[in-house]
């Protein structure tokens, strides 16, 4: 049965891979179009606010280029068809906010202990449980470090404005090749509803899979290579590897003992933290001279300049370190930028989850304040300028 | 199997050796062709023989290495080489091959 | 008259080095397998090899997908692309898969409450769609692996680790729930009836949709033990006598119930569009043919 209008509308549907181009799109929709662009022909979710226009642009765009669309019954089984596709060869993402996280997490940790490359984004909203699920929130974030159970490393990447979370969309992917791991989009749902400038370029490169250059006979599929990372044998490709989420050995069969479990959740971590020079990105900005440092990401960063503005009109060097990459926690480059500093504000909306990080980077020798709200709301550049002038007072 | 066998790039292995290719087959000529066992990789569950149609096979009364009663072939000429017993194993011990030639001779 | 003399014993050859004709789908390296004397699951695996040999399908096509239990470690066992998931998400995992790559044979194989506790949901959403893979179910009506606790599938009276005064709530009627949920394929066989259970496996695999086999299985060391249902072969015994063929029968009336007599055989066999062909039709409708 033809639907006529969906038909006549056909020819003015776009069918590219890469939307090049100025466009005025938000956030989600641009994370989308950056999943597209970099090669993502696979998404399943389940819908949930304020991830919604995600899962509807995928809808529509990926019938367009081939892609397959799928919204499951619900986010466990959304993150197992990912992982899913993903052994079948291609690129795959979902999306989705805390509750769907939340229900996400097992399986986060079947795509990390089987080395599945894959995306995911959390937009997140107020919480905990049902929360505020129209209004923002920046609440998981230490859930993306350490939601799933045991020990584990990810990354995380945290855009501040459509255009990034196109471009880190993209990264992400890349990112997910390289190291074999699924990595986490962390925005929230301003950035995710905010329209902007969004600039698409001609050409967008499709992160290869890193697939084995040895025959079947004698293939190893969890020995790693010089970087840690073993090459990955989809299905179908001739190498009929076993796959399972149980510790195992470098043929892949599960190994119950305690050496090769304590070897194996080694690599995992260290395959990241080794290599995490490769992606630790940041932002600054008047951080020179700064002596008051204001640490921030996301929606909650762009507000933190507008603060760390009004400070410097009054005279206050204020300075604003943006992180952009959230998880492996940059360390170094927090203590580089606070040796100078007599006072740093971590300004987040949660009640201190990135703020403990900072603490716990600076071992606690640079006087910190925080600027927090649960959520429902951004922060005003006025209550980052209290902080800002609440850390230059204290002495301690 | 220990952490430093798998520290030089050798895999670790869990498989029992009663089986690992160093057990032999047993193997009685049937009408048809040939009856094989497997007998230290049974398991004792009685199916094969309790099964079998034609009493061809029964409980033997030595121990296999797991300490299980394999089967044993009582009456050879009885097989009809329904293949029951080989469709019936849960451990892949007992398995038939016909004999390729015609069976009018 | 003639005078009954016992036969004597063949003597059987003995010969080194030679293997059972199967193993080439078989991960060698880690026979034997872990599962008890008497479990069917040994069964239900090599049905499920006979008829990937007599199909002549290339083992390279074909990718298994299981859960948690002891169906569960079938993955572990074949020499194929084999995925050992989380609990009751195979089914999701065999649909991402299944979508990414469709020439696949994608087949599921898990336990009852795997599949249809933790993993209804996505059973029955599965069924709906019409999702091409087929599902085999080894119901032992209790959760074996973890010492046999109650499952969807225990009956009434049923004694488990978590039903120690005996299990009141109703099981499902797994061939019911499958066909009501739009399975185009619904069979179900114990693992006594080996050889039907492996045409009706080489049947599920040529049929396209979702196809779905529940095998009814013993589980000696947990639901039949407490049950006290003997050993293992004690429960064949029982099939033997208990079990029905009867195709076409109605799923709705075709509950097992212990003591009594019970339907196996093939339930549904139907033609319907996957969600595969659904979805190629809707992309043509829109973009014409490639």
């Amino acid at each position: 049965m033809a639907n006529k209008s969906a038909a006549r509308n056909a020819s003015r549907i776009a069918k590219k891979r890469i939307l090049s181009g100025v466009h005025f799109m938000n956030g989600d929709e641009a994370i989308a179009e950056g999943a597209i662009a970099a090669g993502c022909t696979f998404f399943a979710a389940y819908p949930i606010t304020p991830q919604s226009e995600i899962a509807e642009r995928m809808a529509r765009r990926l019938p367009q280029v081939d892609g397959v669309f799928i919204q499951m019954e619900d986010e466990l089984g959304a993150m197992a068809a990912v992982i899913g596709a993903a052994w079948g060869g291609v690129k795959a993402m979902t999306a989705t906010s805390g509750p769907g996280f939340s229900l996400m997490m097992e399986n986060i940790g079947l795509a990390v202990m089987t080395e599945t490359p894959c995306v995911v984004v959390d937009v997140q909203r107020g919480a905990p449980s049902t929360g505020l699920p129209t209004l923002v929130g920046q609440g998981d974030m230490m859930q993306a470090r350490w939601g799933s159970h045991g020990h584990y490393e990810i990354i995380a990447l945290s855009p501040a404005s459509p255009q990034e979370a196109f471009d880190l969309t993209v990264k992400a992917f890349a990112l997910s090749e390289r190291f074999r791991s699924p990595v986490l989009i962390m925005t929230d749902e301003v950035v995710g509803h905010m329209y902007e400038r969004v600039e698409i370029p001609a050409e967008v490169p499709v992160a290869p899979r890193r697939k084995p250059e040895v025959p079947p006979e004698g293939f190893l599929p969890y020995k790693p290579e010089e970087d840690l990372v073993p090459p990955m044998a989809c299905a179908g490709d001739g190498y009929r590897i076993h796959v399972t989420g149980l510790t195992h050995d470098e043929r892949g069969y599960p190994a119950m003992d305690a050496e090769a479990h304590d070897r194996l959740v080694r690599r995992l971590c260290e395959k990241i933290t080794r290599f995490r020079g490769e992606f630790t990105w940041y932002e600054e900005a008047l951080t020179e001279d700064a002596e008051v440092l204001v640490i921030s990401y996301g929606i909650s960063a762009r507000v933190s300049l507008g603060g760390v503005e009004l400070a410097r009109e009054k005279g206050i060097k204020a300075g604003l370190l943006r992180l952009i990459t959230i998880w492996p926690f940059p360390d170094e480059v927090i203590r580089r930028v606070a040796e100078r500093v007599r006072g740093i504000v971590v300004v987040e909306i949660n009640l201190g989850q990135i703020h403990r990080e900072v603490e716990r980077a600076t071992g606690g020798r640079v006087p910190l304040r925080g600027v927090f709200h649960a959520g429902g709301r951004i922060h005003t550049p006025e209550e980052v300028l209290a902080g800002i002038e609440e850390v230059l007072r204290c002495r301690s | 199997m220990s952490g430093e066998e798998m520290g030089q790039g050798e895999v670790t292995r869990h498989a029992s050796r009663v089986t690992e290719g160093k057990e032999a087959a047993k193997r009685w000529e049937v009408p048809r062709g040939y009856l094989y066992l497997l007998e230290d990789t049974c398991k004792g569950c009685g199916f094969c023989y309790t099964f079998c149609p034609k009493k061809v096979l029964a409980q033997a009364g030595h121990f296999n290495a797991k300490g299980y009663h394999p089967p044993e072939v009582v009456d050879a000429e009885a097989c009809v080489m329904c293949r029951f017993c080989e469709a019936v194993c849960p451990e892949f011990a007992i398995w038939l091959e016909e004999k390729e030639e015609s069976h009018g001779q | 008259m003639p005078v009954l003399k016992p036969k004597p014993k063949p003597k059987p050859e003995v010969l080194p080095g030679v293997r059972h004709p199967l193993e080439k789908y078989l991960r060698t390296d880690r026979l034997p397998h872990i599962w008890c004397s008497g479990c069917g699951l040994g069964i239900a695996l090599s049905s499920f090899l006979y008829a990937l040999e007599e199909l002549g399908i290339d083992p390279d096509s074909v990718a298994v997908v299981s859960g948690i239990g002891c169906a569960g470690r079938f993955a572990g066992y074949v020499r194929l692309d084999s995925y050992h998931t989380t609990h009751g998400r195979a089914i999701p995992f065999a649909t991402g898969l299944k979508l990414a790559k469709p020439e696949l044979n994608v087949v599921v194989f898990s336990g009852d409450g795997d599949l249809f506790a933790i993993g209804g949901n996505h059973f029955i959403h599965a069924a709906r769609r019409n999702i091409d893979i087929t599902v085999l179910c080894v119901n032992n009506f209790n959760y074996g692996m973890t010492g046999g606790q109650v499952g969807p599938t225990t009956p009434v009276d049923g004694r488990t680790t978590t039903t120690p005064y005996g299990n009141f709530e109703h099981p499902f009627n797994l061939v019911y729930l499958a066909a009501s949920a739009g399975a185009t394929y619904v069979a179900r066989w114990t693992t006594l009836h080996a050889r039907r259970l492996k045409e009706s496996i080489k049947e599920a695999l040529r049929h396209p949709g979702f196809n779905f086999i529940e095998i009814i299985s013993p589980c000696p060391t947990n639901f039949g033990r407490r049950n006290r249902l003997g050993e293992a072969l004690d429960e064949m015994r029982y099939y033997a006598e208990k079990a029905v063929i009867r195709h076409g029968a109605d799923p709705a009336r075709a509950e097992v119930v212990p003591g009594r007599e019970f339907i196996v055989g093939k339930f549904v066999d139907i033609e319907k569009p996957t969600y595969l062909e659904l979805y190629r039709r809707k992309v043509e409708e829109l973009f014409g043919k490639k």
